[in-house]
């Protein structure tokens, strides 16, 4: 019955102190984000109004995109359009061929990751650059981000006092992590001064003012962009809201949900091109329009990337990013995998425990439990149901159709109680693994029933 | 067919439900306000990790930055004067402005910058500022920054804010809530990740 996801929590869980401390700090990051919740009184209604928002917006997508062309062309911003990952990545290489681009600095665009930007890059020979401090960290390792907000919150600081040793000339044995990000700070400060041309991606792109908005805590974002006369900032179809009435909407929930704070130290407006530079809006599908399709899951088209329902997901929690074999973990990317491909990714569906801790927090009232209870129900049609859950519900169908043989064995039941270990704790027996079985009563409430014993 | 009109055949085709626009009326009337609105864009600075002053009549401005940053050498600003109280005072703490460079990499190692702030938001100590030279790298490469924020500008919310904010000529402008921080090493949290290290804010 094991899914990829569950042999991989497994072995997450083998380091416990590790597991222990990820569980803890998420939920650190939960509780946060009660508090900011807790003291914004109309919190339900900005959700509502956040959901309705985006159910409106990702409804009108042509005409939003349009005006949002329109607008941003009339300000300067060389636009383009990418269906898929291959025209995205063609785009963006050609844009940095053409200005003969060779160092390049990169803002956190989970876009990136999911088209394989820097792999592509790198391969044609581009020194490709992460600058947010997570990501940076996970770069230099090889590695990819294990959370969509905090890449890199599986990596312990004694690993990251060891890379920077090595990478940026740090003390041997100095992991304070002020220390450890100073000297990040330092290393990739000139890093952002060399850089040809700058890449962020975005949190909202506004339809009526042609504007790119991005928010971070760092600056990376900012410090990017304000080097290099060159930008690009590329985004999917979904970041499309109508207007700035709006904005105000999302930038109060965002930071809130993600980490518990406000506001992001940062939330940049991007209009127009430096004088002098060029500024490219590069607007992406990539299996967007197809998710309209889908009437049961439409909605994740809502998202905002937030992760507040990694951090509250008891599963993620104790399990890990790396867990997951979409490239998002948690409950939004248990969906967006499906949506995706259901039949590359549907081990990740036995990720969740059905508590909908998720979609009660979710700012833009995503319903991800509802929608992965759904893919479950599908599972069978794309031919990759369990086959022992499926023998045990056939099992469990033949005994509730037949009154006489359901009551023995009920009746019988007991008597496992007092069987060997090894005849009920075995491979054959999923229920026994990793947990004690309940005993069994003796009689059964239909029995103590007709016994009038049930007061 | 281009991917542009892939794209938008394709969003038009697959729309299986159109949504009205949702009106906001009854959230803007409910959202958060402040019977102080100085206390509370005081109180959530301080939150954020920044520092603030209220300058008090009589006070020179200059003498509240040179109390906060009395080690500040390079000091850059593009406003000759700021209306405090309804008077102006000549900014004559700063050194340099910021557009005397040929690139922006030569305004690493400023020590401070003093912006015009636009606008404050007391839900969160956001502060609107707008690019208004040609450099608009020192509002991040500054080891700190001053914002300036005339007190009769602050608004409860991001919904007040919204309304008011103009993006100016150049194209470019964005909120600060404080200094620049990350908690990307063990959630640790850390100030001057990639911008300033230090933020304060002046109530004038």
């Amino acid at each position: 019955m094991s899914t990829k996801h569950s042999k991989s929590a497994e072995a997450f869980q083998k380091n416990k102190e590790m597991a222990k401390w990820h569980d803890q700090t998420l939920w650190l990051v939960r509780e946060k984000r009660d508090r900011q919740s807790k003291g914004v009184p109309e919190w339900e209604l900005l959700r509502e109004m956040a959901m309705q928002t985006k159910l409106y917006s990702n409804s009108h997508l042509p005409e939003l995109l349009e005006e949002f062309e329109k607008n941003a062309i009339a300000n300067g911003v060389h636009v383009h359009w990418a269906k898929d990952a291959e025209e995205y990545n063609e785009i963006i290489y050609g844009i940095l061929k053409k200005h003969n681009v060779k160092k390049f600095i990169k803002s956190k665009s989970m876009l990136s990751e999911e088209c394989e930007l820097n792999e592509h890059l790198i391969e044609k020979g581009i020194d490709v650059v992460e600058s947010d401090l997570g990501e940076r960290i996970i770069q230099l390792m090889h590695k990819k981000p294990s959370h969509i907000v905090m890449p890199a919150i599986h990596i312990k600081k004694e690993e990251i006092g060891e890379l920077f040793v090595k990478e940026m000339d740090t003390e041997p044995g100095n992991n304070d992590q002020t220390y450890l990000t100073h000297a990040a700070r330092r290393n990739l400060r000139q890093k952002f001064i060399e850089a040809e041309a700058a890449m962020t991606g975005a949190n909202f792109v506004v339809a009526s003012t042609g504007e790119a908005v991005v928010c971070t805590n760092e600056g990376n974002a900012d410090m990017g962009t304000s080097q290099p006369k060159i930008q690009i900032t590329a985004f999917g179809i979904d970041k499309i809201v109508p207007n700035r009435e709006a904005l105000g909407i999302f930038t109060r929930l965002l930071a809130r949900s993600a980490t518990g704070q406000p506001i992001t130290t940062y939330t940049a407006h991007y209009q127009k091109p430096r004088h002098g530079g060029e500024l490219h809006f590069v607007i992406v599908d990539n299996g967007r329009t197809e998710i309209l399709k889908d009437e049961k899951h439409v909605k994740t088209m809502n998202c905002i990337r937030c992760a507040a329902c990694m951090n509250t997901c008891p599963v993620y929690r104790r399990s890990g990013g790396y867990s997951y074999t979409y490239f998002i973990p948690g409950p939004i990317g248990i969906n967006l995998g499906m949506l995706k491909g259901a039949k590359k990714y549907y081990d990740n569906v036995s990720a969740c425990s059905l508590c909908h801790s998720c979609q009660d927090v979710c700012p833009v009232k995503v319903d991800l439990a509802d929608q992965i209870y759904d893919w479950r129900q599908k599972l069978d049609k794309f031919g990759v149901a369990s086959s022992e859950k499926k023998r045990m519900s056939q099992g469990i169908k033949f005994l509730m159709e037949r009154p006489k043989l359901f009551n023995f064995a009920m009746s019988a039941g007991h008597l496992l109680n007092s069987f060997p270990r090894f005849m009920v704790y075995n491979n054959l027996n999923d229920w026994g693994k990793d947990r004690e079985l309940p005993k069994f009563a003796k009689e059964s409430f239909n029995e103590m029933w007709k016994k009038n014993k049930v007061k | 067919m281009s991917s542009r009109e892939q794209i938008l055949a394709a969003a038009k085709q697959n729309t299986l439900k159109r949504y009205n626009k949702p009106d906001y009326t009854e959230l803007e009337k409910q959202a958060l306000t402040f019977d102080n609105k100085i206390e509370k864009f005081c109180e959530m600075m301080k939150a954020v990790g920044g520092q603030v002053a209220v300058l008090e009549e009589g006070q020179n401005i200059n003498d509240v930055i040179k109390a906060h940053f009395p080690d500040a050498k390079r000091i850059a600003t593009n406003l000759k004067e700021v209306t405090c109280l309804g008077q102006p005072q000549a900014i004559t703490c700063a050194t340099f402005h910021p557009d005397d460079v040929e690139k922006p990499g030569e305004l690493n190692g400023t020590d401070l910058a003093i912006l015009q702030g636009h606008l404050g938001v007391c839900e969160n100590a956001a502060v609107w500022v707008k690019q208004d030279m040609e450099q608009r790298t020192i509002f991040f490469i500054s080891e700190a920054i001053v914002l300036i924020v005339d007190r009769n500008t602050l608004v409860n919310n991001m919904h007040e804010a919204y309304k008011k904010v103009e993006t100016g000529d150049m194209g470019y402008a964005t909120f600060i809530s404080g200094p620049s921080k990350t908690a990307d090493i063990e959630q640790a949290l850390v100030m001057g990740a990639h911008g300033a290290r230090v933020a304060l804010a002046i109530l004038v």
